[in-house]
């Protein structure tokens, strides 16, 4: 069985802010690192490729070169092989545009019998690739997927949590999975794996070598949705600071509540 | 193709020109700046570079969004378990309706499921012009390929211009395999919607993964898709007199086709949702120690409120994921929260925002939190959330009192 996994770099830090006078983005460092969701899905591919005999599990991400520290993460934690998806032409890439350049990378490199995905990332967080990806590969998928009980060579079966019901669902193979946080524990990095992999290979794609190689169908002009304008969240305009001792802050805080009668007795 | 080409001529301090770029894309390659894949196309350094150092070339516009003038009307897409709608419905057609007061166009319903037709019937209330059904046995359960079917069967007949979708999990399985069905755009879990008197629709959300709110539109394709989390919108009233109609579409054979089958359906274990709570205590990365959650959980029941948290501590494993508030947790709209140690991340602040009163506690006077909060207090909350909870502990010993109760 071949198992694709897709990850993604995501900025090391979620401190981004708006100069309020200028309109420019503020961010501090460049520091990056593998989406921690991804941690989740990469896991999932390892305990599932424990199970079924003969499966590889591929890690595939799509960003700039330096995101190729993640695939080698992948394999200090037990992947088999690694793809990145890199060119300048997938710059601005939406999540229409994301989706597409990865069922191309993942048709170029499969076919996949599963495909696991992190429930989002901590940079777009709009855990919206995983689905669109699986429209486009023409397979079904399922989200939210908290455990999987069962997995062989024509189905898996797993449990997916709906807004106020579980469904336990079987599927036939191939599908595309997306997983909760929490599915299992991930393992680290082995040190091992670590020099094992030093010198393996990891496959780096651009647009040319994709089977589509229209390049309007990529990046910026492959994107529906388009950032009008970018600006600093709204705050709250009433407001009062309080400034003092614990108790102090504490002997007002309780006077607020019970003016507003937070504090009614029961019954 | 659209692409950034640099001008080196117009640069004069390459070093300051790599620093406009927030992800780092403009660098310097043997001298020459270039942009690398790192690139989100944010076009700052268009806006904020020197006169003509950047410039966006971009292709006449190709043929794609010539037909956007045939979309029309506001779609909602019905959440519901077993015919029981999910209030984020309502709160979408009240939204919808809004929309198409600005911007006058019908405002649609769709219903996939099983025994839909009865149920739609009282949607109408709820102001939709025409309620579309697809009602099968076959779709009691949701599952994703008959789903999708019947909701591409019903964007190719009606040709709305707008479709809404609940941020919920059914909403966040099922808008995207149709946004990419008809190769069109989806913004998810907005925040704030508005559209333009020519139907597009201003999406806002935070991007970039940081405090940063971005105004999307989907200029040429349509049907234009967005998702919205649960109680982001208020709950629309219901119309006195309803004129909207009911329409049951065919439910074709193909339409049922899936690899999925059901095996089992169950109930999720009750929570004490954070979504329906008046009063909510929450706390943050402030926080030194699990342990330390005794005081927070003991002022949350003070208050007969609920105990809630932001991401880290969710990450850390102190808190039940399902009390998570943020944009990747749950929306909450209580009358209270508190918010203790939290330095108020864009992505908390986009899942509590609609709080009535929000009284936080932190020992920065620059938390961001403080922009969110109505009363900012700055202390340590170590020495203030005890001291709460002993002065309402004395207030109701004292009330115990004065009530005669336990006076022999």
């Amino acid at each position: 069985m071949k198992i694709g996994v897709c990850l993604k770099q995501v900025p090391g830090t979620t401190k981004v802010e708006v100069d309020p006078q200028t309109g420019v983005l503020k961010r501090d460092g460049v520091d990056a690192k593998l989406n921690p969701f991804d941690l989740y899905a990469l896991e999932t591919a390892l305990r599932m490729k424990a199970t079924v005999p003969d499966t590889s599990v591929c890690a595939v991400t799509m960003g700039p070169p330096q995101s190729e520290e993640i695939i080698r993460e992948a394999y200090m934690t037990g992947a088999d092989d690694g793809v990145i998806l890199s060119d300048r032409r997938f710059a601005g890439s939406d999540v229409l545009a994301t989706s597409w350049t990865l069922s191309q990378g993942l048709t170029l490199v499969g076919p996949f019998d599963l495909i696991i995905c992190g429930k989002q990332t901590t940079d777009g967080d709009t855990a919206q690739v995983g689905a669109e990806l699986a429209e486009f590969l023409g397979i079904p998928h399922l989200c939210n997927v908290t455990a999987i009980e069962e997995l062989n060579e024509e189905f898996l079966t797993a449990v997916m949590d709906l807004p106020g019901h579980v469904q336990r669902v079987k599927v036939k193979l191939p599908c595309l999975i997306t997983v909760e946080k929490g599915i299992f524990e991930p393992r680290l990095p082995s040190f091992r794996r670590k020099l094992a992999t030093a010198d393996r290979p990891i496959r780096r794609i651009g647009l040319d070598e994709l089977p589509d190689r229209e390049a309007r169908h990529y990046g910026l002009d492959g994107s529906p949705t388009q950032v009008a304008r970018i600006f600093p969240p709204e705050s709250n305009q009433v407001r009062e600071t309080w400034t003092g001792s614990g108790r102090e802050l504490a002997d007002r805080a309780f006077a607020w509540l019970k003016e507003h009668k937070f504090l009614q007795q029961e019954g | 193709m659209a692409e950034l080409i640099i001008h080196p001529d117009k640069i004069t301090d390459p070093a300051a020109a790599m620093k406009l770029c927030p992800f780092g894309a403009i660098v310097d390659e043997a001298g020459q700046l270039t942009i690398t894949a790192a690139c989100r196309m944010c076009r700052l350094c268009v806006r904020k570079g020197p006169a003509g150092a950047f410039e966006l070339r971009e292709d006449a516009s190709p043929a794609a969004g010539a037909d956007i003038g045939s979309w029309h009307g506001i779609a909602v897409y019905v959440e519901h378990e077993g015919g029981k709608i999910h209030p984020v419905t309502l709160e979408l057609l009240g939204k919808a309706r809004e929309l198409a007061r600005k911007s006058p166009q019908p405002v649609y319903a769709l219903f996939i499921g099983a025994g839909s037709r009865q149920a739609a019937t009282a949607l109408l209330e709820y102001g939709p012009d025409e309620v579309f059904v697809y009602d099968h046995p076959e779709l009691t359960h949701f599952r994703i390929e008959p789903y999708a079917a019947a909701g591409a069967d019903f964007i190719t007949r009606v040709r709305p211009a707008i479709i809404l979708v609940g941020g919920t999990t059914v909403g966040r399985s099922l808008a995207p395999r149709l946004a990419a069905r008809f190769r069109t755009g989806l913004t998810a879990d907005c925040t704030a919607l508005d559209i333009q008197p020519d139907g597009g629709l201003a999406q806002i959300r935070p991007a970039f993964g940081g405090n940063i709110m971005a105004h999307i539109m989907t200029p040429k394709r349509r049907p234009q898709f967005a998702t919205v989390r649960y109680k982001i919108f208020p709950l629309s009233e219901p119309e006195a007199r309803p004129s909207g109609k009911v329409t049951v579409l065919p439910v074709k054979p193909e339409f049922l086709s899936s690899a999925i089958t059901v095996l089992e359906v169950k109930p999720k274990p009750a929570v004490n949702g954070i979504e329906e709570a008046e009063v909510i205590v929450a706390a943050g990365r402030g926080l030194k120690k699990a342990e330390d959650l005794a005081m927070i959980r003991e002022l949350a029941a003070l208050l007969h409120g609920e105990v809630a948290s932001t991401r880290s501590l969710i990450e850390a494993g102190w808190v039940d994921p399902r009390r998570q508030i943020g944009l990747s947790g749950r929306t909450v709209k209580p009358r209270l929260l508190i918010a203790c140690g939290i330095s108020g991340a864009i992505q908390f602040v986009a899942g509590m925002k609609g709080s009535e009163t929000v009284i936080a506690i932190n020992s920065d006077p620059e938390a961001p939190i403080f922009r969110t909060a109505h009363y900012a207090l700055v202390g340590d909350l170590y020495q203030i959330v005890p001291e709460l909870i002993n002065r309402i502990k004395a207030d109701g010993a004292a009330a115990f009192i004065s009530s005669g109760a336990g006076v022999p």
